[in-house]
């Protein structure tokens, strides 16, 4: 059930961001070069504040770059005087999610498909109720999200993402707020939502287990400024079962991840960071 | 983007010129309106005649009396509205069997209008003064009360876990805790009641006064003297801004630890 | 009270696997176990027995000036009432009438107007910077400074009706635009950017980000608005007005009808609270997505 992507190949080449927060001159992103495969489950690690976040919302094309390219396809969707109107090829999944609370759940759902009119509001309707059915999701239509836990919204917001068939998913550690238990089954949730679909999955997180779980490729990034430190490769096969997180293969990767991460992260804590963005 | 940068550097400035260009186009055209005799704004003197009008009032000793008068009423009223207002409001929130007994009259109160209570005021006081001071008050105290009761009992739970795990008498819980921390709801309550005390004494002194600020646009316009009538606005509009203002400045020097929007 | 009150009965009865109606019953009981309703009844009791004693039985000097509560509930419930207003009378409920129809246009008009004006300031940036600073500086005006200029503007060419409602609708005006502005301002700004993600355009973010985003701080607005909206009404009908309780209460006082003057007090009182209580309701029904209580 693995159907490879046929698009959705990201190319990172050069990039770097200096933000101008009152007039310091705050090097965010420095010289990052990456390319992303299409169907790719690429992950980046790194301390808060590292600038993880700022290249996430440079993909989306909420920011601009001051220098470098991000191509889309061969597409360029950020260069540093022209960024791309952020769209439903690339779409973002946020941190503390952002399911509009006023919406019921299959409002929320069909909201892509119904504004950018690509079908009519009951087949969104319908689609919607199947791709949630699918995602184990029944039932939960007519609910507002204040009365959904959680775990529950952040599958809501996913597939509220997914039914727009994007070619990118962009997550900005989407399962930092919740507790370990319930993170370990919405990232379970995930890989079967990814194996079902095969799209390119460009995750942030500062959990190392989370990261190797879960993706094809580590990417370790310093403290700021930013730079992609080391790359990992985790092969594993797909699809993954959570007793991987207990093999050799898995801690022998996690030590090696974490050595890398530490060093960033005992500078960050004694700087102080904070997420610029 | 060396352009973004420019920008934001000059945020204020752009949001100044913005703001001055639409005033003084509001300006112009009002004076426009009142010369081409447009349907509504023909019956307004226009700036020019307001501006006029100035140098004559400015040099009348009468009008900075009037100045006087209506800021001596708001003070008295408005300190007063906060000195029984204050403590009240801290009361209810930390006694229960008070908030369950003072509430309900409270609320039946509440919803009268501060000016309707301007004859019974007059019945009531000996002196005009008197009773415009009462009617300031009554205006004041309840915005005083419901935003300190609410300030005060919005604090924190954990707050006073923490200072009562310290080993804190009531006493110090009061002092150290509730009143630093109603401080900010004080403020605001103390601001919007300034407000409301402009209001109150604006039409208290139409109605039943014989000086102030109020008074003087109203006889103004009894006199047939127009100008004079936007004069009067402006001033009291000035008037409450300065000391909602003041309050505000105090405010925030009282309450260093707040982040304002 | 200041709070919007937004988690329905009907929500949290579902949640709780029961019906709106056995939860209603249920809470009535757990308040009446409580010392509170008693506590209250007993305040406003004192209040009641204060004014009586003050004003009829001990005459105590100045207070004896004042219509006593017998007093006022003999004319207010007597079938031929000495100064012609009880709830008998239907000049009574005229002037009620009047007075609830003008704050009603007031409203009308403030929310058409101001609701979408607000919406615009807090989105649009570039707008917000043109309009602002002519609103703030309009705004520290208090509202009755206005009586007249809005006496002036309309002599002749509107009816009587228009400077009083014109003075309501400026209070009501300004409260609903502000807190609207404010609402907007209030969204997340996570909500647009998932917006722009979904691929939206410029119509759908204004409908279905900032409109629905932005209502509870509406709904707060709207109920400030009222309030102030019918304190300026009184104000406006006391100074210049014929029908009204405003008017009611100041020619009932020129006319030394005092009974009437608390009558038409008391009546002001509940009626105020009336009309807020409603808009405090309708707006617990529309947003019954929102689990918060806003100020």
């Amino acid at each position: 059930m693995t159907t490879v992507a046929a698009s959705g190949a990201i190319s990172i080449r050069n990039v770097s961001k200096i933000y101008d927060p009152g007039g310091a001159n705050v090097l965010a992103v420095d010289n990052c070069t990456v390319d992303i495969a299409p169907g790719e489950f690429c992950v980046i690690v790194g301390p808060s504040g590292c600038g993880k976040t700022t290249l996430l919302n440079a993909i989306a094309g909420f920011h601009d770059i001051t220098s470098g390219q991000i191509e889309l396809d061969g597409k360029p969707i950020c260069m540093p005087d022209f960024t791309a109107e952020p769209g439903a090829d690339r779409i973002v999944v946020f941190q503390n999610g952002a399911l509009f609370p006023w919406s019921t759940v299959l409002n929320n759902v069909t909201y892509g498909p119904v504004v950018q009119e690509t079908s009519s509001s009951s087949e969104a309707k319908e689609k919607a109720q199947t791709l949630l059915a699918e995602l184990g999701l029944s039932g939960i239509g007519d609910r507002y999200p204040n009365e959904l836990s959680s775990g529950m919204r952040r599958r809501v917001e996913i597939a509220r993402a997914l039914i727009n068939d994007p070619k990118v998913l962009l997550l900005d550690e989407p399962f930092r707020a919740m507790d370990a238990l319930t993170k370990g089954v919405a990232q379970e949730f995930l890989l079967q939502a990814y194996d079902r679909v095969r799209k390119t999955v460009f995750f942030i997180t500062h959990d190392l287990e989370e990261a190797i779980f879960l993706a094809d490729r580590v990417l370790v990034m310093t403290t700021r400024p930013g730079r992609i430190k080391q790359t990992l490769h985790v092969d594993f096969g797909r699809p993954r079962n959570y007793k991987i997180r207990s093999s050799s293969q898995y801690l022998a990767l996690k030590s090696q991840i974490f050595e890398a991460v530490r060093e960033e992260a005992i500078r960050a804590f004694e700087a102080g960071e904070r997420e610029l963005a | 983007m060396a352009a973004a940068a420019v920008l934001r550097k000059n945020g204020t400035a752009l949001r100044l010129r913005r703001g001055l260009v639409s005033v003084i186009g509001l300006l112009v055209f009002w004076e426009i309106g009142r010369r081409l005799h447009f349907p509504f704004l023909s019956a307004v003197p226009a700036p020019t005649e307001v501006i006029g009008s100035l140098d004559k009032i400015v040099g009348n000793s009468k009008f900075w009396n009037d100045w006087i008068s209506s800021f001596s009423r708001v003070l008295s009223g408005f300190a007063l509205a906060q000195l029984i207002g204050i403590p009240v409001g801290l009361l209810m929130a930390m006694s229960r069997t008070l908030r369950y007994l003072w509430f309900p009259p409270l609320e039946i109160l509440r919803p009268i209008p501060p000016l309707a209570w301007v004859p019974t005021s007059i019945i009531f006081w000996p002196t005009t003064e008197l009773s415009i001071i009462f009617v300031i008050f009554l205006g004041a105290f309840f915005t005083v009360v419901l935003n300190v009761l609410g300030g005060a009992r919005a604090i924190d739970e954990r707050l006073i876990r923490a200072a009562r795990s310290f080993g804190s008498k009531p006493r110090d819980i009061f002092w150290r805790i509730v009143l630093p921390a109603t401080l900010p709801s004080i403020i605001t309550g103390m601001a919007v009641g300034m407000g409301v005390t402009w209001e109150v004494v604006v039409a208290a002194e139409m109605i039943a006064g014989k000086s102030g600020l109020g008074y003087f646009t109203w006889a103004s316009y009894v006199g047939g003297n127009y100008p004079q009538i936007i004069i009067g606005m402006a001033s009291i509009g000035i008037a409450g801004y300065v000391s909602s203002g003041a309050i505000r400045f105090l405010g925030k020097h009282a309450t260093p630890w707040q982040q304002r929007i | 009270m200041a709070t919007i009150e937004t988690s329905s009965p009907d929500r949290t009865a579902r949640i709780a696997g029961t019906s709106a109606w056995a939860l209603m019953l249920f809470r009535l009981r757990l308040w009446l176990s409580q010392s509170s309703p008693y506590l209250g009844f007993v305040g406003v009791a004192s209040l009641l027995l204060a004014w009586y004693l003050l004003t009829e039985f001990f005459n105590v000097p100045r207070f004896n000036k004042l219509p006593g509560p017998v007093a006022v509930w003999r004319e207010f419930t007597s079938r031929s009432p000495t100064f012609g207003i009880s709830i008998y009378t239907p000049d009574y409920y005229m002037h009620i009438f009047w007075s609830i129809w003008r704050v009603l246009q007031a409203f009308f008009w403030a929310t058409i107007l101001g609701v979408p004006l607000g919406l615009f300031m807090g989105w649009k940036r570039t707008f917000r910077d043109y309009t602002f600073p002519v609103l703030e500086i309009v705004r520290p005006i208090p509202v009755l400074a206005w009586v007249p200029v809005a006496i002036l503007i309309f002599a002749g060419i509107a009816s009587r009706e228009a400077p009083v409602i014109f003075l309501a609708f400026l209070a009501t005006f300004f409260a609903t635009v502000l807190n609207t502005m404010l609402g907007v301002e209030s969204i997340d700004d996570v909500y647009f950017r998932a917006a722009r993600c979904l691929g939206s355009k410029p119509r759908h973010i204004f409908f279905r980000i900032v409109l629905p985003g932005a209502l509870p701080f509406i709904f707060t607005g709207l109920q400030i608005g009222v309030g102030v909206g019918w304190f300026s009404l009184v104000a406006a009908e006391m100074i210049s007005g014929e029908y009204g309780l405003g008017f009611l209460i100041w020619d009932s006082y020129v006319l030394s009808q005092f009974p009437v003057i608390i009558i038409a007090m008391l009546t002001l009182g509940v009626v105020g609270y009336g009309f807020s209580a409603i808009i405090r309701i309708i707006g617990a029904t529309l947003m019954r997505w929102a689990d918060r209580s806003a100020i």
